[in-house]
């Protein structure tokens, strides 16, 4: 094709994309936009997976059985998530051997906050409150994203989110209503994970690369600034109910802006966790490879009985 | 071994009444690992009465290429409308 040709088909294609037509798995696309979208979404499906083993550490530990089968099926929805992505993802033509190569061997990233520790009971109320929430957040804006199985994989994705938050955010309240320890509990878990969930929501816009092109093709609705904003806005308030106070000294209602002004986020902690050099990084990626390593007689062992049957059928239908 | 888990794609009957949709994929070994697999991945919160699983490969997919010739025939066909009919205001119950 020349390079007239190709500049052509992309202008089609970014009109297409402009009329909010869907982009399906074999329709003509441009190289960049398949591979931004495998990074993307392998990247979160990646998130989903390696987020189940935060929560996965206090299973067992669930103070009652009311909050462990709570757990549990949220966990167990964070697996069917990584599920929904993974399989949309391979419609792009990379292999779910692939993906899990790359995320085994650093290629591919997950989101920073799982590289952070879950040290008390709290930090699944904190989680579900404050780490689902602002994935909501991220998520809704791309149930109309312009690429067909990605808005189809978020929609089933952000109709069971919110269980995710309420059932955190009421852990949060039992323990706020609870013994003084208790309370000190949930306000030492608001002190660990405020931060890093305004991290999770991204680098600021004047560090963020792919903004422009993310927004023409639907990745984005707004920017990471904008998404802070949003959830800074909306969660101050619930910690109100909960009593707790939010650890930013710089915390302000603006009456101006109709906001609240916040203080300053340390983006070199940040960018540290991002290059692996956060407290659980190694943890996380060893889990999942031993995971994954361990499991490969289970695979194996599946494959050699598929095998088995499938000739003893043919036997049988020869014989007959 | 380097062998990849064969792809089945997903459908599910909402309710009886309802056609099988197509809601996913996923990876399994033979039919009765897709199917329990179906069940855990697309059904936690009662979406379905009915799965199927196909095995990716059994299915035959027109390609985007290929719309021209099969669909753009039907563009011109308006007479397959009602609204083609012309027939007085007057006239009702049809
Ligand atoms: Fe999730
Ligand atoms: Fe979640």
């Amino acid at each position: 094709m020349s390079e007239a040709e190709i500049k052509n088909l992309e202008d089609q294609f970014d009109a297409k994309i402009a009329r909010d037509e869907k982009i399906e798995p074999k329709d003509w696309m441009p190289e960049k936009y398949r591979k931004t979208h495998i990074r993307q979404m392998s990247q979160h499906a990646h998130s989903e997976i390696v987020g189940m083993l935060p929560e996965g550490n206090w299973i067992t530990r669930a103070p009652s059985l009311r909050r462990k089968v709570a757990l549990l099926a949220k966990v167990q929805d964070e697996a069917g998530h990584g599920l929904y992505l993974y399989s949309a993802c391979e419609t792009l033509g990379i292999t779910r051997e692939q993906m899990y190569e790359d995320l085994h061997s650093g290629k591919a990233k997950y989101s920073s906050i799982f590289n952070y520790p879950t040290v008390t009971w709290a930090d699944m109320g904190a989680i579900g409150w404050l780490v689902d929430g602002a994935a909501i957040i991220n998520q809704v804006p791309l149930c109309n994203t312009s690429f067909g199985p990605y808005a189809r994989a978020m929609v089933r994705v952000c109709k069971e989110e919110s269980f995710h938050q309420r059932q955190g955010y009421e852990i949060m309240l039992s323990l706020c209503n609870g013994s003084a320890e208790q309370k000190n509990m949930a306000q030492d878990a608001l002190n660990r994970w405020w931060w890093p969930s305004l991290m999770m929501l991204g680098p600021t816009d004047a560090e963020s690369t792919h903004t422009d092109q993310s927004m023409k093709w639907k990745l984005k609705r707004k920017t990471n600034d904008e998404l802070r904003q949003q959830f800074i806005d909306q969660t101050v308030p619930q910690a109100d109910i909960l009593g707790l106070t939010i650890p930013d000294a710089d915390l302000k209602w603006n009456e101006e802006t109709g906001h609240y002004d916040f203080g300053e986020i340390n983006w070199d902690e940040f960018w540290q966790v991002v290059k692996g050099h956060g407290p659980m990084n190694k943890s996380r990626i060893d889990a999942r490879r031993n995971a994954w390593e361990g499991g490969a007689w289970v695979r194996e062992a599946a494959t050699a009985y598929a095998d088995k049957q499938r000739a003893r059928k043919e036997e049988t239908a020869q014989a007959s | 071994m380097k062998k990849e888990t064969p792809l089945w794609e997903v459908f599910i009957r909402s309710k009886n009444g309802l056609e099988h949709r197509h809601c996913g994929s996923l990876h399994a070994e033979d039919a009765e690992m897709a199917m329990n697999n179906a069940r855990d991945v697309y059904t936690r919160r009662n979406e379905g009465v009915s799965i199927w699983v196909v095995e990716s490969t059994n299915i035959t997919a027109s390609s985007p290429e290929s719309s021209g010739e099969l669909f753009e025939p039907a563009n011109d066909k308006v007479y397959r409308h009602p609204t083609f009919y012309e027939l007085p205001d007057e006239l009702k119950h049809m």
